[in-house]
């Protein structure tokens, strides 16, 4: 996906078939020659990290879609059937249902990690959004697959989250009952979200191509935030050097997923999902997966019901025009003192109201969320595009192997020298 | 297969006007004819492409046997002064609510510029003792508590809506009153819905 390819077959079948189908070239180009910036931290990990996951939950969900079955009548025993008959099978659940919240926390990292960065800034704003979408994809995806067991919050979860559409005049209620295939959620609906739980996916990875395909045409930021001059002195291969740190962070990252799987598999869960849904009886407190809460909260900060619900939209939409928000030219916020304060007050506003959406609504928390629910959106509204015109930033090194060499304090001795460089000299 | 018919010099007029061109040296082209054909063509092929794809979405909406199940009729000798009872309809509940001499009198009293969604109790029952609405928040759909919150009437408990003792919405995000259903009494004791 990176320009022309290195890559020389050895073999006489290897060229045979790579003057027919250039496959392993692109391979080769993308994830072994690859240059990547030498000074990548950990972060730049989420990145493989998301797409193991998304592999993850392709291979569980496929293999739980063999047991499950999508009947209201049925659902919710055929789970508990999983969980107690199917070999493995509560392994399987535990897996896919803790992999969804794996996923989601790495999607944060790895969108929080480009916001800090500032890797939504040109040339990547295709790439930024196409990220964009594909969380929005995720959000569908998840919230679809919660449905599926069929408990009481995924039953008025369902309810709660199709009914912000009939906040539209005119057509809302039309197409509540649409969604629906019924007056309300049912039978129907159960059967039309496990086909689009098990199709968004298979689009979740066609997008994550483009996205990395994008990548690869614009090349990855880094944390000193400047582009790559020269290749030899700047980058070093993917393979080994990002493959190995890449193959670190992930082992890293299964040891806590392990850890949530084997040890507190329903910590992250709600008890009451696993009460039957019951269309008579809304639970006493509605609350969605915790990768829902900040704009759960946002929701409820709203006293009137389209407002609520556009501005819940709106909360998300606004990541897509991040790159015209913020006007500053520097993009990484080690260069930007002032945006770095913001930054962090802006991870605690999404924190707090996170927690704020968990909790049972009482004037003082109605108070505190729109009190946050505005700083949230003055983040986007009015300190990144005023910051950028008033920002004294830090100087800039002149390339990234002066900013790693600055940090090594000159001993060139301490860099690693990558075949890149070697071959170079 | 048709034998190929081509412009051929006998039947010049004729095959000039088949074609829309002059075949003579300057071959100009006939644009009103050509545009006509364009616009035609796109037409027919959206109307075809709007056919096509209507399927596919009104597929998703109620079917046949959610619309059968359209009415329930309820004996309302089992409902006791002061007591809701609560049926399933549509795959919906239905609040059918014997009220106190107390709850009427303070529904019939309500102002209506107190009310965000102005309504009097008269309008939204036919017997005074017996209200019955459809027990979904008009907020996001939960269903509310019977005799609970400041108006005696209902308190939903996913965000807090509050609705009097005729349904309707005094406090909270909702923005209507719980909508009432179709009915009819059928006898002093028998009530059809829907
Ligand atoms: C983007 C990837 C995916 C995400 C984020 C995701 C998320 C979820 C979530 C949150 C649940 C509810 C788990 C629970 O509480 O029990 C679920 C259930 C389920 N998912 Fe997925 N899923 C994904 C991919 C897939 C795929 C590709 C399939 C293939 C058919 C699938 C099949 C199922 C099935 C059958 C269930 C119901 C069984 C159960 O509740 O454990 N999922 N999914
Ligand atoms: S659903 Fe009743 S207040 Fe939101």
């Amino acid at each position: 996906m990176s320009g022309t390819s290195t890559y020389v077959p050895k073999s006489a079948l290897g060229k045979w078939f790579e003057s027919r189908l250039p496959i392993i070239g692109l391979v080769h180009s993308s994830f072994v020659a690859y240059p990547t910036p030498r000074n990548l931290n950990y972060l730049w990990t989420f990145g493989a990290i998301l797409s193991f996951m998304l592999a993850a939950q392709i291979v569980t969900g496929v293999i739980l879609a063999m047991h499950y079955v999508p009947q209201a009548n049925l659902a919710f025993d055929s789970v508990e059937h999983i969980m107690r008959d199917v070999n493995y099978g509560w392994l399987l659940r535990y897996l896919h249902s803790n992999g969804a919240s794996m996923f989601f926390f790495a999607v944060y990292a790895h969108i929080f990690r480009g916001i800090y960065y500032g890797s939504y800034k040109a040339p990547r704003e295709v790439l930024w959004i196409l990220g964009v979408i594909i969380y929005l994809l995720m959000m569908a995806t998840a919230f679809m697959g919660y449905v599926l067991p069929w408990g009481q919050m995924s039953f008025w979860g369902a309810t709660v989250i199709t009914n912000l559409f009939s906040a539209i005049p005119l057509v809302g209620k039309s197409i509540a009952t649409w969604l629906w295939g019924g007056y309300a959620v049912g039978d129907p609906t159960l059967n039309r979200f496990f086909s689009l739980h098990y199709l968004l996916p298979f689009m979740i990875a066609g997008v994550v191509v483009l996205h990395v395909w994008a990548l690869h045409v614009v090349g990855q930021n880094n944390p000193d935030g400047v582009e790559v001059k020269n290749v030899a002195r700047d980058t070093v291969a993917f393979t080994p050097y990002a493959t190995l740190k890449d193959v670190f962070g992930l082992a890293v990252f299964l040891i806590v997923y392990a850890w949530f799987v084997f040890y507190i598999p329903n910590y992250l869960g709600d008890a009451d999902n696993y009460i039957k849904a019951n269309p008579l009886q809304t639970p006493a407190r509605i609350v969605p997966e915790w990768y829902l809460l900040p704009f759960y909260a946002i929701l409820r900060a709203i006293p009137n019901k389209l407002l609520g619900v556009i501005a819940l939209f709106s909360a998300i939409a606004l990541l897509a025009f991040l790159p015209w928000l913020d006007t500053s030219p520097v993009r990484s916020a080690k260069y930007r003192p002032v945006f770095r304060v913001f930054f962090w007050a802006f991870v605690a506003v999404c924190l707090g109201l996170g927690w704020l959406g968990s909790q049972e609504i009482t004037d003082a928390y109605v108070l505190a969320a729109r009190i946050l629910a505005i700083c949230y959106f003055a983040f986007f509204l009015v300190v990144l595009p005023l910051l950028g015109l008033l920002e004294t930033t830090r100087p800039l090194p002149p390339s990234i192997a002066d900013a790693v060499l600055a940090r090594t304090k000159g001993g060139s001795a301490n860099v690693a020298v990558g075949p890149a460089e070697k071959s170079a000299v | 297969m048709a034998r190929p018919r081509r412009a051929s010099a006998c039947r010049p007029r004729r095959e000039e006007k088949r074609l829309g061109v002059h075949l003579s040296g300057e071959a100009t082209v006939d644009q009103s004819r050509r545009d006509f054909l364009f616009i035609a063509t796109g037409a027919a092929a959206a109307v075809a492409a709007g056919a096509t794809v209507w399927p596919l979405i009104d597929q998703m909406n109620p079917d046949a046997s959610t619309l059968a199940l359209s009415s329930t009729e309820i004996d309302l000798g089992a409902v006791p002064e002061g007591q809701i009872l609560t049926v399933k309809w549509r795959g919906k509940p239905v609040f059918v609510r014997h009220r106190t001499k107390k709850e009427i009198e303070e529904a019939q009293n309500t102002p209506l510029n107190e009310l965000r969604d102005p309504q009097s109790d008269a309008q939204r029952v036919k017997k005074p003792e017996w209200l019955i609405v459809i027990g979904v928040c008009t907020h996001l759909g939960c269903i509310p508590l019977g005799h609970q919150g400041k108006y005696d009437g209902w308190f939903c408990p996913c965000h807090g809506s509050v609705y009097d003792t005729s349904g309707r919405i005094r406090q909270g995000p909702a923005p209507a009153n719980l909508e009432v259903p179709e009915y009819a009494f059928l006898s002093d004791s028998k009530v059809r819905i829907g």
